[in-house]
C-alpha cells in the first residue's frame, strides 16, 4: 500500500493520478478535482494565486492521506495541490482514492479534500476582474497539544 | 537564542519579507515571540496577537517554548483546495 502527496507548480494531471492508484484488487477509484472557479461570494474571478508553505504542506498531505488509509481501509491513495497562478478551470487540487468498494473510497475521498481545507498551510488570492485582489479568509488551523518536535 | 520566522500570504505582506531571523532570550515562548514580531513597526502591528504558528513544521499552541534554531511559521488562517 502506498500514499503519494505533492505540492507542484506543474499543471496536475488527473490521469496521472489514476495511474498511480489503480490495482486490479480495487472494484473503486474515485477522483476529486478541485477547480478554479469564475465566482466568489458574487463578485466575478478572473484567476487565482495559490501559495504554500511547501516543505510543511508536502509533510501535511502526507499525514492526511495516512490516516485516510488507517481510517477507511483504502488500499491505495494520492493528492497534488497545485500552486503559482492559476486561471479559471484549472485544476488547484487533485485526489484520487482506489479501494475494493465504493464506500470507503468516497469517504475517503472527502475526508482528504475537507482536511485539506482546515489544515494544509496553503493560502489563495483572488484576482477579481474589477482588477483588486484579496486572500480568500480561511479557517485556522488547530494546534496539537505537543508540538514543535 | 535565535530562531527563523517565516510569513505567507497575507502575513507577508503584513510583515514586509518572507523571512527574517529573530533575536530572543533563553525561555521565549511562541507568544513571545509573536509579541515581539508585531512591535516591529506599524504595519506589523496588524498581525494578530494569537495566530495560529507552526514550530518546525508541527501546528503549536502559544506557550510552546522555543529554542534555537527552531523554525517558526507564522499562519495566516489557511484557504487551500
Amino acid at each position: 500500500m502506498m500514499s503519494r502527496a505533492e505540492i507542484t507548480t506543474e499543471v496536475i494531471d488527473p490521469h496521472a493520478l489514476l495511474a498511480h492508484v489503480e490495482d486490479p484488487a480495487s472494484g473503486a477509484v474515485v477522483l476529486f478535482l478541485g477547480v478554479v472557479r469564475n465566482h466568489h461570494e458574487g463578485r466575478a474571478v478572473q484567476a487565482m494565486r495559490y501559495d504554500a508553505y511547501d516543505e510543511m504542506a508536502q509533510d501535511s498531505l502526507e499525514e492526511i492521506l495516512a490516516e485516510a488509509q488507517e481510517r477507511f481501509g483504502v488500499r491505495h491513495l494520492c493528492a497534488v495541490h497545485r500552486v503559482g497562478e492559476l486561471g479559471i478551470g484549472e485544476v488547484s487540487v487533485a485526489i484520487a482514492v482506489a479501494s475494493a468498494h465504493r464506500a470507503d473510497a468516497y469517504e475517503a475521498s472527502r475526508y482528504v479534500i475537507e482536511e485539506i481545507k482546515v489544515r494544509l498551510p496553503v493560502w489563495k488570492k483572488e484576482h477579481f476582474e474589477d482588477g483588486t485582489s484579496e486572500w480568500v479568509a480561511g479557517h485556522k488551523p488547530e494546534a496539537s497539544a505537543e508540538g514543535g518536535a | 537564542m535565535k530562531v527563523r520566522a517565516l510569513f505567507f500570504a497575507s502575513y507577508r505582506e503584513i510583515m514586509g519579507g518572507a523571512e527574517f531571523d529573530v533575536e530572543l532570550p533563553d525561555g521565549a515562548t511562541v507568544s513571545d515571540l509573536i509579541t515581539l514580531l508585531r512591535g516591529r513597526d506599524d504595519a506589523a502591528s496588524v498581525l494578530p496577537s494569537d495566530p495560529a504558528v507552526a514550530v518546525n513544521r508541527s501546528y503549536c499552541t502559544s506557550d510552546a517554548l522555543l529554542v534555537d534554531g527552531d523554525e517558526v511559521a507564522v499562519i495566516p488562517p489557511v484557504a487551500g483546495g
